[in-house]
């Protein structure tokens, strides 16, 4: 995304300050910042090429492996370009660990570990899981949520601790007569394992449940575009929210996360690299499935 | 145009020398000064080839049957029997004119060792396989070693290769087409494009006159013998391949070893660097080691090896040696445990004791063997089919509800957020 054009945004946001107006279509609100979308940015173009890399050398012997492998000049691309998403995801990782360093302990900000603003489970997200499966089958009311839901957490832990351990296999293979000082020998085998089979679920999550429960389902199909813009419309906040929208009100904060509507070019844009790695997700699925299979 | 050659030589050349063979073998024996007088007698017969030429120099002169029978003086004077008269070959013809149908001609008149030779090989049906079919044209045969011979030896497998390649005679035998294989192999390649003399050609490994088939325990090409033969020029590799396991079985007459054929193949032989090479020659290995197959192919080394490209990870050999694979016991075997830091040092710079711990045919699957990796892989499924099966369930369960309510909510149009 150009920096320049979203710093432009960011401006026109600040600009329009506390007294932010509605625009046509109604009211918008931030749910991502600028760090949080680029996070995102970084984490699923990384993601797609560790895939799109790491299948062929998975399914090494099936028939789009060789192919592939051969159109990007064989496996010695394959590796490099692996290893080069792995460094950029890697450092992605550390500076976003570095943040919340920084935002819990020397912001003191509240709420990076607890309350409803955390991404750390709660017993409200146990309630929310049992209350959501009794909604599904039509036995009760739909779960109030707030700002993050039992499976947005579940998405974040599980990409925040694939990375440590798909992150961690990985430096031991690369680096692995290092690795060895400190490691048995039959951890060098097991690394491999390891890695393969956590990096086949987070290619299997991302692209089936992820993909369903956050773009495709039927409220957001077919692409959730907050992560792209930033903002949500308010029919969406509360439906999809509705008690960190109650809670906002009652705080009085609602107005302050008041944003603008997203630009046209932005949402075109969006569109386009959202499309674009649903697609390619969709497609490394079916390649997955289909080796996976056979 | 080769093969209407080949055709007319077919032909023409069934029979070539009669009486001449007998007198000019005869010479070796005969003491000088009768030779003296055998070669007198000659200078006429030499002459009766100008004669013959009258006629049979008209290039458009053919048979009854429409062969050709035209003679080209200039260059039958050139070839090895350009010195002998044409009633040599030809021995039923006595004067002019000579009868339409003269007898074939017959080579091992002056050729009985090569004929002996030819009798017990696969080439023995004299009709299928005359003389002129390997030699060429009867009337323009050349030394071996003069660059004009079909079988000097850069034009050797362009001859073979006369039968023995698509739609050739060997076709009808059911026999492979190797001539292909052959010249785009390293031996083809350093012939053709190099014109190495010394690279092997068809006859440097399967004889001329005396090919065996590869069945018969006295070829060349038998399985026990193809250590033999290839290390007739590759000495160095045959010495080595015989203090390996594979040589000493082949040794004890154990034909489920493998020789060098099969690995390199016979006529295909590649660049044993080149990658095409490394990729095919792992399943090799592992058409008779199964399980250690199996279990390389659990690894990295193989996963990313059967890519291909321009690295390369460790093959069988690489770790085992090539030509004399030992067993791990074995102090001069690479993977001896003495020897592993330096064998796995050859790619991982930097390898100590530790990182030679590294099994490269560990088997996740084999709880006993790897515990630590079989319950690591165990885990890591149980984790995989769990995690999945409760979202996909859920997933699905959810997509139902939001549909049902999103219809129920707008009408059977639907809407975008329900």
């Amino acid at each position: 995304m150009p920096e320049v054009e979203m710093a432009a945004v960011e401006a026109a946001q600040e600009q329009s300050g506390a007294t932010r107006t509605p625009n046509a279509a109604g009211r918008y609100f931030v749910r991502f910042t600028r760090e949080q979308r680029y996070l995102h940015a970084v984490l699923f173009t990384t993601f797609l090429g560790l895939a799109a890399t790491g299948l062929p050398m998975r399914f090494s012997e099936s028939f789009w492996a060789r192919k592939f492998a051969a159109g990007v000049g064989g496996f010695g691309a394959i590796l490099f370009f692996h290893k080069f998403c792995a460094l950029v995801l890697t450092i992605a990782f550390l500076i976003h660990v570095k943040d919340l360093f920084v935002r819990a302990f020397m912001d003191h900000e509240k709420g990076v570990f607890w309350g409803p603003t955390s991404m750390v489970a709660n017993w409200k997200d146990v309630k929310d899981l049992l209350g959501h499966m009794r909604w599904f089958l039509g036995l009760g009311p739909r779960p109030q949520f707030e700002r993050y839901a039992y499976w947005e957490k579940f998405d974040y832990w599980a990409v925040f601790w694939g990375m440590v351990i798909i992150g961690f296999s990985g430096y031991a293979m690369w680096f692995a007569p290092f690795f060895a000082h400190f490691l048995p020998g039959w951890a060098l085998n097991a690394v491999l394992v390891i890695h393969s089979e956590e990096g086949l679920l987070a290619i299997l999550f991302i692209f089936s449940i992820h993909f369903v429960n956050t773009h495709l389902r039927p409220d957001s199909f077919p692409i959730d575009m907050v992560v792209f813009t930033g903002v949500e419309s308010e029919e969406e906040f509360k439906l999809k929210r509705p008690m960190e929208y109650a809670r906002m009100k009652a705080e009085g904060k609602l107005e302050k996360r008041l944003g603008i509507a997203p630009p046209l070019w932005l949402t075109n844009f969006s569109r386009v690299v959202g499309f674009l790695a649903v697609f390619i997700g969709l497609t490394l699925l079916v390649l997955t499935l289909s080796a996976y299979f056979s | 145009m080769a093969t209407a050659e080949m055709k007319w030589n077919r032909d023409q050349g069934s029979g070539i020398g009669r009486t001449k063979g007998s007198t000019i073998r005869g010479l070796k024996r005969i003491p000088l000064p009768v030779a003296a007088v055998l070669v007198l007698a000659l200078v006429p017969m030499q002459a009766r080839a100008q004669d013959c030429l009258t006629c049979h120099s008209d290039a458009s002169m053919t048979d009854a049957s429409g062969h050709s029978i035209a003679v080209d003086g200039q260059k039958f004077s050139a070839s090895v029997h350009g010195s002998l008269g044409c009633n040599a070959c030809h021995a039923d013809i006595k004067g002019y004119p000579h009868p339409d149908k003269i007898a074939p001609v017959d080579c091992s008149t002056c050729h009985a060792d090569q004929a002996a030779q030819l009798q017990g090989s696969v080439h023995a049906d004299s009709k299928e396989h005359p003389c002129t079919s390997c030699h060429g044209n009867a009337h323009e045969i050349f030394p071996k070693t003069d660059v004009r011979s079909a079988v000097y030896p850069l034009n050797v497998p362009k001859t073979c290769g006369n039968c023995h390649s698509n739609g050739g005679m060997a076709g009808k035998h059911g026999l492979p087409s190797v001539y292909p294989n052959y010249i785009d192999s390293i031996h083809g390649f350093a012939l053709s494009k190099e014109g190495l003399l010394v690279a092997a050609n068809c006859q440097s490994c399967h004889g001329s006159h005396h090919i065996l088939s590869h069945n018969n325990p006295q070829s060349a090409t038998y399985k026990t013998n193809i250590p033999k033969t290839c290390g007739i020029c590759h000495a160095k590799i045959d010495a080595d391949y015989e203090q390996g396991v594979h040589g000493k079985e082949i040794a004890k007459g154990d034909l489920s070893a493998p020789v060098c054929t099969d690995c390199h193949t016979a006529h295909a032989i590649l660049q044993p660097t080149e990658a095409v090479f490394r990729m095919q020659s792992t399943p090799i290995c592992g058409n008779c080691h199964k399980d250690r197959f199996s279990t390389y192919r659990d690894t990295f080394h193989s996963q990313l090896g059967s890519l291909g490209g321009y690295v390369e990870t460790a093959r069988c050999w690489d770790c085992h040696g090539a030509h004399d694979v030992r067993p791990a016991g074995d102090p001069e075997s690479p993977i001896n445990k003495a020897n592993l830091v330096t064998t796995c040092g050859r790619c991982h710079a930097g390898a100590n004791l530790s990182f030679v711990q590294y099994q490269p045919h560990a088997n996740a699957r084999d709880r006993k063997l790897n515990p630590g990796l079989y319950f690591v892989r165990l885990f890591m499924n149980l984790l995989l089919i769990s995690v999945l099966t409760f979202f996909v369930i859920h997933t699905i369960l959810w997509l139902i509800r939001s549909r049902y309510n999103q219809l129920k909510a707008k009408g059977a149009n639907g809407g975008k957020h329900a």
